[in-house]
């Protein structure tokens, strides 16, 4: 394993040699088809009007292809084209972080906060390979870059308030930047009581509390090097999880990296960054504040990694190339005890995730090709190596109960390809991709021990013996433009083979006490999943404009039953008023009727939902520095609803007033 | 988290180097080894000899006992080597008195002065007492006999049964292994024996047990992939696997069933009758 590695890293300084060697080069802007968020902390003139102090769920909530699956008001789960985490590849600057809840109820974005980071990049299906395997996209969350501007310090204060759940927020930031010296500093603190669905219902155990704080420090040993330190604790206590039998008391991250990075313009090599990271995850669920449950329990995980990457870009000729050579060591454990009623039997014990640990190491290749000066071919392939072990014998022991053959370690090879083809012309451009890529079962998929799901109130038995799901994927995108409309439309399909996803065995009989029974995690041979936007914007005047977008999602088993968790017919439209200092955006978001819900894993039909939301900003200076609003209010009508994401219908929240304020001191 | 590992590791390593420097100052010889990892039930004196039961927990409990037993020359403080040995256990009840399933007894293998066997009390007083044990024993062809009050404790779980099968015969079932249950398939042995009067108790044979371990602390579930008992001719019990999912308080529902495969004890489980009317017990 560890020759593997030194294989891989070899294979790069060799690659880099060889690079260096050539020194001409061609700037050529190789167009991504990537969907940023900015995370536009400070900035007013933002397109969806942003809170400025927002939760990355809100952000990434803004995106088209993405929907978070809500288990409560915090802690949300990312889901991409219709596939949650485990199809995903979530990674915090390239940094492979896993959560500790086998419930996921701590999905890695709930581990950073805002104020962490500077953009969020989303990368759908095969495009989204670069920092690990997946089938459904890639989500990368990316801290800022040390920057050596000489300006000196700079703080600001952020305060908000929320009327429903009488939702505090205060976060304060320092930014020291030197010639050759930068410091940030940053702490965020967010604290909510029960939220009220609409018509002023409250949502018990819907109340949250966290802090973030984050120091980052970088040092420019020369003209071309950097060197960066970066820290993140984030602790959340009292979290309530209204759609789930459990709440969580703590959530603990501490997420640390070292990273060097070597620029230059006159060298082949444009960049060459190495990072070595290692977080450290803890996460205790019980359900101590719920007053009548069948039997007590506590379900603490633990989840560490270690990893590294070293990523270079470089040009050659018309070809961009970008190499990324990473690996991490991961270690999830996860237990469950359980108090019998009657005080004289023993607590009940065992382990939920055997500690399992997996080792990954691969390498990435993206090469961008100029086949002129509008079109573009570009081509990306990922193969690793992945081995899980289980470290426990007691977890060993308890898996051999449903496989008796079975051996403590499992490796897999997986591989992922990617090409697409890409034209821009003044009135139009268009994007045509394909991809085929493979993915390893998750831990809770490979490994889980008796997860209870509450979605669909079975007991759910990982399956060690799963083969790699595999995805061959089509996306299509264009966008047109005439004077003052544009309108774009985008589309991908993805077929899925060997698509993980839990069976009913009648034979086994669940723990949960009022389960419907025991899943065991199973492929089925295969998938489809598709899905399209119309996107349109109209711009009246520079101040006002128009735009709206409707999307159409469907997903089938090859059992021929619709698959869960895939979005009903939704649309948004939006009008925006934006000035220099003040800026205004009303907003209708709505869901049609699920009619496509999959009784037969345990869904249920969503009605129809629209909301109506108003959002404002103003910006004031005051000599050097600047102070921001934003205030507004969310779902107008106090319309009581719940999205098909949302977990056992939980509703979403009620009329909520909110006031955001920040206060940037130059 | 680490600290949680570091320690134990810690924790082992001076505990082995505690018991290395124990070995320096201990002058007793290696006869002591015979015995290793057992404690001393009792010392039954008999003129010049002492013979003394052993056992893991050093008490005699309701249910299975594994006893070893060696007889001390009290003359010059020495263990006979070769002697045969055999064992009556005693039950005293106010109208009558019965004995319990026993094996015979045979030198220990890889023992010089160590003989084993193994004894199944299927009740006891709730104060321990009501049983005697005579041992009747040759060494150098000169015969001795010795009786003496013994203490059988009550066992917390219920790890043997008596009961009468519908074919009216009196039978005795005694969890046998797996002694300490890990959550994982489990090896399960099984004693099952006739009381053919009250001091003969014969192994009975060719029977089936069927196997449905449940947890009544957990809304009553079982396990998969256990199977049933079936009689192991070499070893004289009956064995199978039993699956235990987590740790905590077992019920082991049995049926018995006889070569004929016509249930003589115990029903099924079902919703309306949690519990078998044969079962063991089990906690770990």
């Amino acid at each position: 394993m560890k020759k593997l590695t030194l294989l891989c890293v070899g294979f790069l300084i060799g690659v880099s040699i060889y690079a260096q060697e050539d020194t001409y080069i061609i700037e050529k802007d190789t167009t991504q088809l990537e969907e940023v968020i900015l995370i536009g902390q400070r900035k007013l003139s933002n397109y969806c009007q942003e809170k400025t102090l927002s939760s990355i769920d809100d952000y990434l909530e803004k995106s088209n292809r993405i929907t978070m699956i809500k288990r409560g008001n915090y802690a949300w789960e990312p889901a991409m084209n219709n596939m949650a985490s485990q199809r995903l590849v979530v990674t915090i600057d390239g940094m492979q972080i896993f959560g500790a809840c086998t419930d996921k109820m701590d999905p890695i974005t709930s581990y950073v906060d805002v104020s962490n980071l500077d953009k969020v990049s989303v990368d759908s299906g095969q495009e989204g390979t670069e920092n690990g395997h997946c089938v459904g996209g890639g989500i990368d969350l990316k801290m800022p870059r040390s920057k050596f501007y000489g300006t000196g310090l700079k703080s600001s204060f952020d305060l908000g308030y929320e009327t429903n759940g009488n939702y505090r927020t205060a976060g304060l930031d320092l930014e020291y930047t030197g010639d050759k010296f930068y410091v940030n500093a940053d702490g965020i603190f967010r604290k909510s009581d029960n939220y009220d669905a609409g018509g002023n219902m409250e949502v018990l155990y819907s109340q949250f509390q966290k802090y973030n704080i984050s120091l980052q420090g970088g040092y420019k040993l020369s003209e071309n090097h950097v060197l960066a330190a970066n820290v993140i604790y984030d602790k959340a206590t009292d979290v309530g999880y209204p759609a789930l039998p459990m709440d969580v008391s703590l959530a603990e991250a501490l997420i640390t990296s070292v990273t060097h990075t070597f620029k230059s313009d006159s060298t082949t090599i444009k960049s060459l960054e190495t990072k070595l990271y290692y977080n450290t995850i803890t996460h205790i669920m019980d359900d101590s504040k719920r007053p009548d449950v069948p039997i007590r329990m506590d379900m603490p995980g633990w989840s560490d990694t270690y990893g590294f990457y070293s990523k270079a870009t470089l040009i050659e000729g018309k070809h961009n190339l970008l190499f990324n050579v990473n690996g991490f060591y991961n270690r999830s454990l996860a237990e469950m005890t359980m108090y019998p009623n009657d005080s004289n039997q023993p607590a009940m014990f065992m382990y939920t995730w055997p500690d399992i640990r997996t080792l990954y190491t691969g390498i990435y290749v993206k090469d961008g090709f100029a086949l002129s000066e509008e079109k573009t071919i570009s081509a990306s392939a990922r193969f690793g190596y992945h081995n899980n072990t289980i470290a426990e014998e007691v977890g060993l022991e308890s898996l051999q109960i449903f496989y008796p053959d079975l051996t403590d370690s499992k490796t897999r090879f997986l591989m992922s390809f990617s090409t697409d083809y890409q034209i821009k012309k003044e009135k139009y451009d268009a994007t045509f991709g394909v991809g085929y890529g493979e993915r390893a079962p998750s831990v809770s998929e490979g490994y889980g021990f008796f997860l209870y799901n509450s979605f669909d109130n079975f007991d759910y038995i990982g399956n060690p013996t799963l083969k790699n799901e595999k995805a061959l994927e089509a996306n299509f995108a264009t966008n047109y433009y005439m004077k003052k409309f544009k309108i774009g439309l985008e589309t991908s399909y993805f077929y899925l083979m060997d698509y993980i996803v839990g069976e009913i065995d009648p034979d086994l009989s669940a723990m949960t006490i009022g389960a419907n029974g025991v899943k065991i995690y199973n492929s089925l041979s295969n998938a489809r999943i598709f899905d399209v936007y119309l996107n349109s914007e109209y711009k009246i005047s520079n101040a006002f404009s128009v735009n709206g977008t409707i999307g159409y999602n469907c997903g089938k088993g090859s059992n021929n039953e619709n698959l869960p968790l895939i979005k009903p017919f939704s649309y948004l439209a939006e009008v925006n008023y934006t000035r220099e200092l003040f800026s205004a955006a009303i907003q209708l978001d709505g869901n049609g009727n699920q009619t496509n819900y999959s009784s037969f894993y345990g869904e249920n039909e969503t009605a129809s939902f629209a909301i109506l939301n108003l959002n404002l900003g103003n910006i004031f200076y005051l000599k050097e520095n600047k102070l921001v609003f934003k205030y507004g209010i969310e779902n107008i009508l106090d319309t009581n609803y719940s999205t098909y994401a949302d977990w056992n219908n939980i509703s979403q929240k009620g009329r909520n007033f909110y006031i955001n304020a920040s206060f940037v001191l130059n | 988290m680490k600290l949680k590992y570091i320690l134990p590791i810690l924790f082992i390593a001076l505990m082995s180097t505690a018991c290395s420097s124990d070995d320096d100052n201990n002058d007793t010889p290696p006869v002591i080894n015979e015995v290793e990892g057992l404690t001393k039930i009792q010392d039954i004196i008999n003129n010049n000899h002492t013979i003394e039961l052993w056992s893991k927990s050093g008490d005699f409990y309701t249910g299975y006992n594994d006893v070893s037993i060696r007889i001390k020359d009290n003359t010059n403080n020495t263990f006979f080597e070769d002697f045969t040995i055999s064992w009556l256990p005693v039950m005293q009840m106010p109208t009558m008195q019965h004995s319990c399933p026993k094996s015979t007894i045979t030198k220990a293998p890889g023992r010089d002065t160590v003989y084993q066997g193994f004894v199944i009390y299927q009740m006891t007083n709730t104060d321990g007492s009501g049983w005697s044990l005579t041992l009747d024993y040759a060494i150098d062809g000169m015969i001795y006999s010795v009786t003496d009050t013994i203490t059988v404790l009550q066992n917390n779980d219920q790890n043997v049964t008596s009961f009468m099968g519908s074919d009216n015969v009196r039978y005795i079932l005694a969890l046998i292994e797996p002694k300490d249950p890990k959550i994982a398939i489990n090896n399960m042995k099984v004693g099952l024996y006739k009381m053919e009067n009250m001091m003969s108790f014969p192994i009975v044979e060719d029977y089936t047990i069927t196997l449905d371990p449940r947890m009544p602390g957990m809304g009553n579930h079982s396990s998969p992939n256990n199977t049933d008992l079936t009689y192991r001719s070499v070893e004289g019990n009956y064995q199978g696997n039993l699956s235990l999912t987590m740790t905590g308080y077992w019920v082991l529902n049995l049926k018995l069933l006889d070569d004929m495969d016509t249930v003589l004890k115990g029903e099924d489980v079902t919703e309306d009758n949690p519990q078998s009317s044969l079962y063991l017990e089990l906690e770990f």
